[in-house]
């Protein structure tokens, strides 16, 4: 089977890239291990946040968030979107002065996607939200999604595009002859130019079978799903200096999570929650909203992915191996990134080259020696 | 706080193996939801015996006191009204004692969790006013309650008989008993009839049963199709076809029984190997003659381990506790072991007649029928889930919700993974599970953040 590109992981970044790519006229594959969104993509908590991200990150981050107020343009589905806003309150003084000098550096290089809010501001924003605070900084665009509404329409857009997926099919083997892959799956051979590497947590594992070892760390938040509350929280909350990141789904159960971290499953292949950790990262949510204490929880779960040494996503062509592009390492932020990140890929997959600055992404940063691998 | 062994469950497999482990020295903690010891089998049974119940309940269950009693004197440490809601290997089991949550840790686990009835649903099963034969049998086990008329049974198998006997007992009525099952699996059965005489007693028990039912005058219906519950806001009728001809009778009440399988939640989150059964069509852990799951320290006893019922419990509770106590480093007395061996092979001696001729019943699900209650998702609506992607249960839930509620898929799980086998033409026990997100029980924002620690982990 041979294609211009095939894609290695069926989650979000996956999808989006082979979509984008098929869209540019590409004849494109996707090989998925288990089943699309089976890992990060399906286990995310879906938040659409341009607040408090790197500035390297904006660029991309704030074209993104241009298509998912129009997300329909893309792949025919909203997706779940709600511009509900995102807050990051500050309990304190001190954390309410990091905010503010967050937020005048954005305005002084001319950036107004983060406003600053009072108290009181914040309290008609969020009445439920009992906990003392002194402030927010706050992003109007931005909101939250639906993760199985993304990856069906992703998935169904993807298909209509004309990309051949393969679920249940795991990448073995690589290895490239004259100027192309050759890649050995559970399910086959498959053959193209280009390859894209978006496995998620095992995109090491991938690059180090084309030959180009790297040093990434993984990632297994947890999340917490409670039965449906009678309160209302519109807007995402998070809060400065702390693991918190709390929002109502449309179904009203709330969704808790924040970046407290689980532990590997021993197989090596999933993560399971820790519950002594996610006892003690409640605190927050406590102080701010006293009145979840009674509320059932239904579901917890942990999952996967990889991060990088400064928690910077990985874009771009390989160094040391042709042909191969990586699109990976989104640290726990990358849900928002999807389709600015899917088209960046799919130009660099047909063009070969972008106009996009992706300097900040270089791989070069993480490399390993390769006979350390 | 360290304990030798935990055991989740104080039914018959428990407090059997309780009574071992404390005999050989081991310090035992049992934690169980109920009051009090007994588990379904012997719920309530010490207040029961006490009250004109007992001897309506029969003999079976007024037995029970004698292993509670003894299991009250063994000096375990025994927690009621105490749900286990996660259970982490190394080994930790997560408490809930009337909201306040705690660890326990201990060298061994042994999952003493039982059975619950199989759901299957049929047009009608969301009414109120239709419930499983299993619930009214614990109202009447612990509050005497009595059903009220005209009332029907609906399914197969050993429990709606025994239900019904007992109602009758207590001077309650019973309009009607649908049997569900077969016609033709009693030939099938009778294969296995030489083997199940060795427990003659339990077929004599059986037989009885159906006699004085019959002498009773209740209406028997059998060899019947399309069972269905019928009402606008709560149940009025149930309607089934007889000889092709509708048939129709008042309901106020229709109790459902179609078998019981283990609950495997606990052992499917700690990722232990599980086997299919074919028949009966519930995956079961994978135990060695011990009780001991692919996961070393972690045990099972009880139906859990594989239905088998009452006697099969207490046999296999006896070898969980001295699988335990090897595994913990004591030497195992030889004559005790095959006394249990002894007497759980003639526990089961019936159990392939049984499951042959109550097999898990096989007819096409409708489209328009409610399948997982919590998030409210019909069959059609799975079935079209299943078509899109992978045959995997984690996909469909993904995509539909099926199985994301409260009840972690226990009442849809294995329809669901039946519709997606059936969808991709693949056999039922192929395509899975969902995978079981903790925690195993609710429990609160509050007492889980004041989860009391063990040290070590502080
Ligand atoms: C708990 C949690 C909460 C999060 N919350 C947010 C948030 O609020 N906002 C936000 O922006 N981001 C969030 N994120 C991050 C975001 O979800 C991820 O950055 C994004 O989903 C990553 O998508 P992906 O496609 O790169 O990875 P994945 O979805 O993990 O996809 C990688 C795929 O590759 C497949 N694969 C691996 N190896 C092979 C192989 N050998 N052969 C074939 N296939 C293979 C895997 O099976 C997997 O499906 C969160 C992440 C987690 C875990």
């Amino acid at each position: 089977m041979t294609f211009d590109a095939l894609v290695i992981g069926g989650g979000l970044h996956g999808l989006s890239a082979a979509l984008q790519a098929a869209r540019r006229g590409m004849k494109v594959a996707l090989v998925e291990r288990d089943f699309l969104g089976r890992h990060a993509s399906g286990a995310t908590a879906a938040g659409v946040r341009t607040l408090g991200r790197d500035p390297a990150e904006l660029p991309l981050s704030l074209e993104a968030a241009e298509t998912w107020h129009v997300m329909e343009e893309l792949v025919g589905d909203s997706c779940g979107f709600h511009a509900t806003g995102q807050v990051q309150v500050a309990e304190d003084e001190a954390a309410m002065e990091k905010l503010r000098a967050r937020v005048e550096g954005l305005q002084a290089r001319g950036m107004s996607h983060e406003e600053l809010i009072g108290a009181n501001e914040l309290k008609s924003l969020v009445p439920a939200m009992t906990g003392p605070c002194v402030g927010a900084a706050w992003t109007p665009r931005d909101g939250a999604a639906d993760p199985h509404v993304t990856i069906r329409a992703f998935r169904t857009a993807a298909l209509a595009a004309g990309v051949e997926m393969h679920e249940q099919c795991a990448v073995t083997g690589l290895s490239r002859r004259e100027g192309t892959w050759i890649v050995t799956t559970s399910k086959g051979a498959f053959e193209a130019p280009v390859v894209i590497n978006a496995a998620g947590a095992w995109s090491a594992e991938i690059a180090r079978l084309a030959g180009d070892p790297l040093r990434l760390g993984l990632k297994h938040s947890m999340m917490i799903v409670t039965e449906r509350a009678s309160r209302v929280v519109a807007p995402v909350i998070s809060a400065m200096g702390r693991r918190l990141s709390f929002k109502q789904t449309d179904a009203g159960t709330l969704l808790i999570g924040g970046g407290v971290q689980g532990r590997i499953h021993d197989d090596g292949q999933s993560a399971v929650v820790d519950f002594a950790a996610l006892a003690l990262a409640l605190d927050t949510t406590r102080r701010l909203f006293p009145w979840t204490e009674g509320l059932r929880i239904v579901r917890t779960w942990a999952g996967m992915e990889a991060t990088t040494d400064n928690h910077l996503p990985i874009i771009g062509f390989s160094n040391r191996a042709e042909g191969l592009i990586h699109d990976f390492g989104f640290s726990g932020h990358g849900f928002q990134l999807v389709p600015s990140v899917g088209r960046v890929v799919a130009e660099l997959a047909a063009e070969g080259h972008t106009e996009t600055d992706l300097s900040a992404f270089d791989p070069a940063r993480i490399e390993l020696e390769r006979d350390a691998a | 706080m360290t304990t030798d062994v935990v055991i989740v469950g104080a039914g018959p497999a428990g407090m059997a193996a309780a009574i071992e482990l404390r005999a050989l020295g081991l310090s035992v903690l049992v934690a169980d939801e109920q009051p009090a010891p007994g588990g379904q089998v012997w719920r309530g049974v010490e207040r029961n015996n006490a009250t004109r119940l007992a001897g309506a309940l029969g003999t079976d269950y007024a037995r029970g006191e004698a292993l509670v009693r003894r299991f009250r004197d063994c000096g375990a440490d025994y927690r009621p009204e105490t749900q286990v809601w996660q259970v982490e290997e190394g080994w930790k089991v997560f408490l809930n004692q009337g909201g306040k949550a705690s660890v326990a840790t201990a060298r061994a686990v042994l999952l003493a969790t039982g059975a619950q009835e199989r759901p299957v649903p049929f047009e009608g099963w969301t009414l109120p006013g239709v419930m499983t034969v299993g619930a009214a049998q614990i109202m009447l086990k612990s509050g005497g309650f009595m059903p009220q008329g005209p009332v029907w049974l609906r399914g197969a198998g050993p429990l709606p008989l025994l239900y019904a006997q007992q109602i009758l007992a207590l001077g309650g009525r019973i309009d009607g008993i649908i049997d569900t099952s077969a016609p033709a699996n009693r030939a099938q059965a009778l294969r296995h009839l030489p083997r199940a005489l060795r427990d003659w007693r339990s077929l004599a028990k059986g037989a009885r049963w159906m006699r004085e039912l019959r002498r009773s005058g209740i209406r028997m219906v059998k060899g019947v199709s399309e069972v269905r519950a019928e009402g606008d806001e709560r149940l009025t009728h149930v309607t089934w076809v007889e000889d092709g001809q509708p048939q129709r009778a008042p309901a106020a009440l229709l109790l459902t029984h179609e078998g019981v399988i283990p609950s495997v939640h606990a052992t499917l989150s700690l990722g232990c190997a599980h086997d299919w059964n074919a028949g009966q069509r519930y995956l079961a852990p994978r135990l060695d003659t011990w009780g001991e799951t692919t996961r070393g320290g972690l045990f099972v006893a009880g139906d859990g381990a594989g239905i088998g019922g009452v006697d099969a419990a207490v046999a296999r509770g006896g070898l969980a506790a001295l699988g335990i106590a090897r595994r913990l480093g004591d030497e195992v007395d030889g004559d005790k072991r095959a006394a249990f061996e002894a007497d759980l092979s003639r526990a089961l001696a019936t159990r392939p007649f049984l499951d042959a001729l109550y097999p898990a019943p096989e007819g096409r699900i409708p489209d328009g029928l409610m399948v997982c209650r919590c998030e409210e998702v019909t069959a059609g609506r799975i079935r079209e889930a299943a078509r899109e992607g992978a045959p995997d249960p984690n996909q469909v839930k993904a995509a539909t919700r099926a199985g994301m509620g409260p009840c972690q898929g226990r009442q849809c799980g294995y329809t669901v993974s039946r519709l997606i086998a059936e969808e991709h033409g693949i056999e039922a026990g192929h395509a899975g599970f969902f995978n079981i997100r903790p925690p195993l029980k609710p429990i609160t924002l509050g007492a889980l953040a004041a989860l009391e620690l063990p040290e070590e982990a502080e």
